[in-house]
């Protein structure tokens, strides 16, 4: 029989209600995973085995009750490590935050429970959600399943790592510009950036509020679908949820795309994209064409400021957002306390920040000080008006656009680290959905020739999650991926 | 328009306590970066109104119900100091 | 605006400008952004949650009735309510502060454009109002150490964020003040205004109503001078003061040669000054931007024309028409500051009680009574009903004003209805002439001297002799008719 790790999590629902093994057995299957890949991977910076454990005897004791709650009962779930998890250290990735134990769940968390899941642990990130690499982690790096010396994307590198190599059969990550997509781009999985309000932020600790969003990583869409499902919905503890019925977005995977019309963007196919994976764009929009869809060009002229100016707003959303790490209720507190309180605040901030946070929340305070606001940050909400206007002419014309997801396969390790806008450049691709605030996923199509993957990006207009999917699942019927990457497996050896 | 940017200043908004080596370096990055946003700022927007929610929504209320509070202990065990109940500090400057 | 009429200036020909920011903590079960109770308990950290800790990872959801407050309150200002408003984040650390931003409002506040019509000792003034935000309290530090809970001298800090995330609302007025007395009297009306929408208990001895004075001195006509900004001040009268203290302050500065600084003062209540804060080196900078975590507000028209629909009697109204009743203008004011006492008066006004005694009797006798029991009016067995009888007692003759008073205090202490207490205490007056009669006949045997005076013109003795009657019957007498049964005596025969 085939390694428990290595199933969907469709097909493990049905083996679990088949009585073909345990909850408990799919924990021990990602566990042992776990144990063979984190030396390498780092994927993970917490594994609760207690409470995982726990919860997996009580998912099996619940379906021998026949108390079932759904598709992700007793299915091993991995959470980014900037998702509140009552009781289970959470840290953002940051040593502002190290040690620290919330006292409550987030929203997304809480549901993932009622819905049956196990946590497995929490996975690395950059620290709060900044990077795209996962390089800038306070506890490392994490490193990419398919090449090691290479980084696995970011911010959430650890939740994208976990699928690829089956330490957990999904994950959740968080999307401000990039953040799920890129890395599950980088790791050939699948990973999607739900419609803005679609998933409550309550508990996930804020990096840019007007552009954060829960979403899952996972191997199949339909399992992104499955885990989507359980934590979609309006939610009382976020003001700027959408309250209005969820479909259930598992149900609109069969349809094909015979008759619908696809946009592929212009601007994201341009000279900063490698050719390799150009050309794998192309070809999907070809058989894309072939199975029915009418494929036209598409353009979205504000995409060419999308990226500057999200580096105005969301910098200058995080300079507010992280003004609570003071060492006062929670987090590091400097051992130097001869001075004042203000001097305490100052020297913990400084101390528990890394570099890149100190940088972001510097530039975001600038651009919104006096004098600077209007040039700065307003300007940049104005091109994001520009930005929605853009789709909404598109979606006049397409039901969907297409471009890559990443303009690289996964680079090498410290490539970029010193060189920030060359790491910002990562994310041109999926920041123009962040600022319109709409769906967006990113599907494996295929490998470059150094056995990278590459990820294909479908955007749909806001709430549009149903033709997202719907053409995803096409996607993966077309490009048949099924390679894994070398960590992926049983076989691999402990060094 | 060249950046010149009042780093320290910056420093000081943000409760950031920086060595002038740190404000150096990150004073030259930050100029870096918003020389990047240039482009943003020639870009002719006059009349379009900016967007700070992606969704038209608005209110999103709650009704005035009290829910369940914290038991003190679930958070003042997790500060870096309390006393009597109550979080601690060093004394505050005016 | 009646500024023009008012500009009272002050020695070496200073006129003082004045501007008032209030805020109100509004009276709400739970807090402005979270379910914790509004109400502030004494156990420290009791009434917090994820969200007013600004734990990582919590959001704001707004108070739908604080929301209302603020309606109501703008709309009793006279105000504009604007159909949009915005959350903001206004940025500065403090520990007492869990975000180290609040959540405020900047351009587009819920209210803004209102008016407040005042009375200063008969005179009306009208102060402008220029906005009316909503933001959220921040938490309570209280300073250790040596110097007996001063902030210079403690030895460190303790933080308890009960409070953090209560409701506030901050009304803000135009320059419009001149005087310390206009400042207490807007400071007085503002608060009758919270207490009569029901919308926060404003006490300010406990710091649910609180004033920051902004005040500069300039010569008439000329650009207004360099402001400072007086915090702490707790009660009217202190808010009176505190503007006094600081226009002489700044004259005597001037005046001298010097020049005022930009800077928040501190009102100290023991040594009735204020004195430095800080002074803003630099310029604050908020860095004021809209919070993405919060929609716009949106008021629309059926809500604003519930919330004028809605307005109780307001102060000014209440004032014109207990003068249109004939109540003096001090007893006009006192029941402007006793609910419970102007709700008896309108009751009994209302069934036909003549609105001067009634106000003379609630503001004299009653309030004294209440003050030496210390109770409310609502713990005596006092009822409108007992106050339209009494007055209608006094008005037939029944009972002396002295003697009402006296039934006044028993009918408060539950001693019956004011027929039943004079009655059973013997206070009825006689007002029955052959009684009468009879007295005074007897009195002008025992007094010839006194009649005699009388009989040839000359009226003084009639007084002496209405006394010497009064006595006899034991103060029961109606002096009224004791008088002309004398008259009759006298020169009749
Ligand atoms: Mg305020
Ligand atoms: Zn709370």
């Amino acid at each position: 029989m085939a390694d428990l790790a290595d199933l969907t999590i469709a097909e493990a629902g049905r083996g679990l209600r088949a009585g073909d093994f345990t909850a408990v057995d799919l924990l021990d299957a990602v566990t042992k995973r776990a144990t063979m890949t984190e030396a390498q991977l780092h994927a993970y910076l917490t594994l609760d085995s207690g409470g995982a454990r726990a919860a997996a005897e009580k998912a099996d004791a619940d379906l021998a009750s026949g108390d079932d709650h759904g598709p992700l009962h007793g299915i091993p779930v991995a959470l980014k490590d900037n998702m509140v998890t009552k009781g289970v250290e959470t840290t953002a990735s940051s040593q502002i935050l190290a040690g620290w134990k919330p006292p409550y769940d987030g929203t997304a968390v809480a549901r993932l429970k009622a819905a049956g899941a196990v946590i497995t642990g929490k996975t690395n990130l950059d620290e709060f959600a900044m990077g795209s690499s996962t390089e800038n982690s306070a506890f490392g790096p994490s490193r990419n399943p398919w090449d090691h010396t290479r980084v696995p994307g970011g911010s959430s590198g650890g939740s994208a790592a976990t699928v690829s190599v089956g330490s957990a059969f999904g994950s959740f990550g968080s999307d401000t510009g990039g953040s799920i997509r890129q890395p599950a781009a980088l790791c050939g999985v699948v990973g999607m950036k739900p419609t803005y309000g679609m998933v409550s932020r309550y508990g996930l600790i804020a990096f840019a509020s007007s552009l954060d969003q829960i979403g899952p990583f996972s191997r199949t869409v339909e399992d992104s679908a499955l885990l989507l499902d359980a934590v979609a919905g309006w939610d009382r503890m976020d003001s700027t949820s959408i309250d209005g019925d969820v479909p259930a977005f598992s149900g609109s995977l069969s349809k094909g795309v015979e008759g619908l019309r696809i946009g592929l963007v212009t601007e994201l196919m341009g000279e900063g994209i490698d050719p390799q994976v150009k050309a794998a764009v192309t070809a999907m929009a070809d058989k894309l064409a072939g199975a029915g869809a009418e494929v036209i060009e598409v353009g979205l002229p504000a995409s060419e400021y999308a990226l500057s100016a999200y580096y105005l707003i969301a910098p200058a959303e995080a300079s507010a957002n992280l003004a609570r790490f003071d060492g006062v209720r929670y987090g590091h507190r400097t051992e130097h306390l001869e001075g004042t309180t203000e001097d305490m605040m100052a020297m913990s901030r400084a101390e528990g920040f890394g570099p890149e946070v100190i940088r972001r929340i510097l530039l975001g305070t600038y651009a919104l000080s006096a004098g600077y606001y209007d040039a700065f940050y307003g300007q940049a909400q104005r091109v994001r008006t520009l930005m929605r206007n853009d789709f909404a002419s598109a979606y006049e014309q397409v039901d969907v656009l297409i471009s890559p997801t990443s303009p690289t396969t996964a680079f090498p390790v410290g490539e970029r680290a010193a060189d920030p806008i060359a790491m910002y450049y990562s994310d041109v691709c999926t920041i123009p959905s962040n600022l319109a605030g709409d769906p967006a996923i990113s599907v494996p199509v295929g490998l470059d020739d150094q056995r990278l993957p590459i990820g294909f990006q479908i955007m749909a207009p806001a709430l549009g999650e149903e033709v997202m999917y719907q053409v995803a699942a096409e996607v993966e019927r077309l490009a048949g991926f099924t390679d894994r990457a070398p960590l992926a497996t049983s076989e691999v050896v402990h060094p | 328009m060249p950046v010149d940017i009042d780093i320290a200043k910056v420093a000081n908004l943000a409760r950031l306590a920086l060595s002038e080596e740190e404000l150096a370096a990150y004073g030259t990055q930050l100029e870096d970066i918003l020389e990047h946003a240039e482009r943003v700022q020639a870009l002719p927007t006059d009349g379009v109104e900016p967007t700070s929610h992606p969704l038209p929504m608005v209110n999103g209320f709650r009704p005035d119900e009290r829910t369940e509070s914290l038991e003190p202990e679930s958070f003042l065990s997790e500060a870096p100091d309390a006393e009597d109940g109550q979080f601690r500090v060093p004394r505050i400057l005016e | 605006m009646s500024i023009d009429s008012v500009t009272p200036l002050n020695a070496g020909g200073w006129e003082a400008v004045i501007g008032l920011e209030t805020h109100v903590e509004l009276s709400t079960a739970s807090k402005m952004f979270c379910g914790c109770r509004a109400d502030i308990p004494e156990e420290p950290n009791t009434a917090c949650c994820p969200v007013c800790l600004a734990l990582p990872g919590a959001l704001p959801v707004p108070n739908e009735q604080a929301i209302e407050g603020i309606v109501r309150i703008g709309t009793a200002l006279g105000c504009e309510i604007n159909e949009t408003s915005l959350f903001y984040r206004k940025n500065y650390f403090y520990p007492d502060l869990p975000k180290n931003y609040q959540i405020s409002q900047y351009t587009f506040p819920v209210a803004e454009h209102g008016a407040l019509e005042i009375d200063v000792e008969g005179e009306p003034f009208t102060v402008g109002i220029t906005r009316v935000h909503m933001e959220e309290d921040t938490g309570k530090s209280t300073h250790v150490g040596d110097g007996g809970g001063r902030i210079h001298d403690a030895s460190h800090t303790l933080l308890d964020f009960n409070r953090a995330g209560v409701p506030l609302v901050e009304i803000v007025t135009e320059p419009d003040i001149r005087t310390p007395e206009q400042a207490r009297a807007y400071g007085a009306e503002l608060q009758r205004v919270v207490l009569a929408l029901g919308v926060s208990d404003a006490k300010l001895e406990a710091g649910s109503m609180r004033f920051d004075a902004n005040v500069s001195v300039r010569r008439p006509g000329e650009e207004f001078g360099t402001r400072t900004e007086t915090k702490n001040v707790n009660s009217l009268r202190s808010l009176q003061r505190a503007v006094a203290f600081e226009i002489e302050r700044q004259i005597a500065v001037l005046e001298s040669g010097g020049t005022i600084v930009q800077e928040t003062r501190h009102w100290n209540e023991d040594t009735g000054k204020t004195s430095s804060m800080r002074t803003k080196e630099e310029s604050e900078d908020y860095r004021y931007f809209q919070d993405p975590d919060l929609l716009p507000l949106s008021v629309d028209e059926t809500w604003r024309l519930r919330a004028v629909e809605a307005l109780p009697e307001l102060p000014g109204a209440a004032r014109t028409r207990f003068r249109d009743a004939g109540v003096d203008p001090v007893n006009a004011e006192t029941l402007l500051d006793n609910p419970a006492l102007a709700a008896l008066f309108t009751d009994a006004v209302a069934a036909g009680a003549p609105g001067r005694l009634v106000a003379n009797w609630l503001t004299g006798e009653v309030i004294a009574q209440l003050r030496r029991d210390e109770v409310d009016v609502s713990d005596t067995s006092l009822s409108s009903s007992h106050l339209v009888e009494l007055a209608s007692m006094v008005d037939g003759g029944d009972l002396s004003s002295s003697a009402a008073k006296d039934v006044l205090t028993r009918a408060m202490a539950g001693e019956g209805t004011p027929r039943a207490i004079a009655e059973a205490n013997d206070l009825l007056q006689v007002s029955d002439t052959g009684a009468i009669e009879e007295v005074v006949e007897q009195v002008l045997v025992d007094n010839p001297d006194a009649l005699e005076k009388v009989r040839s013109g000359d009226m003084k003795p009639l007084g002496f002799l209405t006394g010497q009657v009064m006595r006899q019957m034991g103060g029961k007498a109606d002096p009224k008719v004791v008088q002309q049964v004398l008259r009759a005596k006298t020169q009749g025969e």
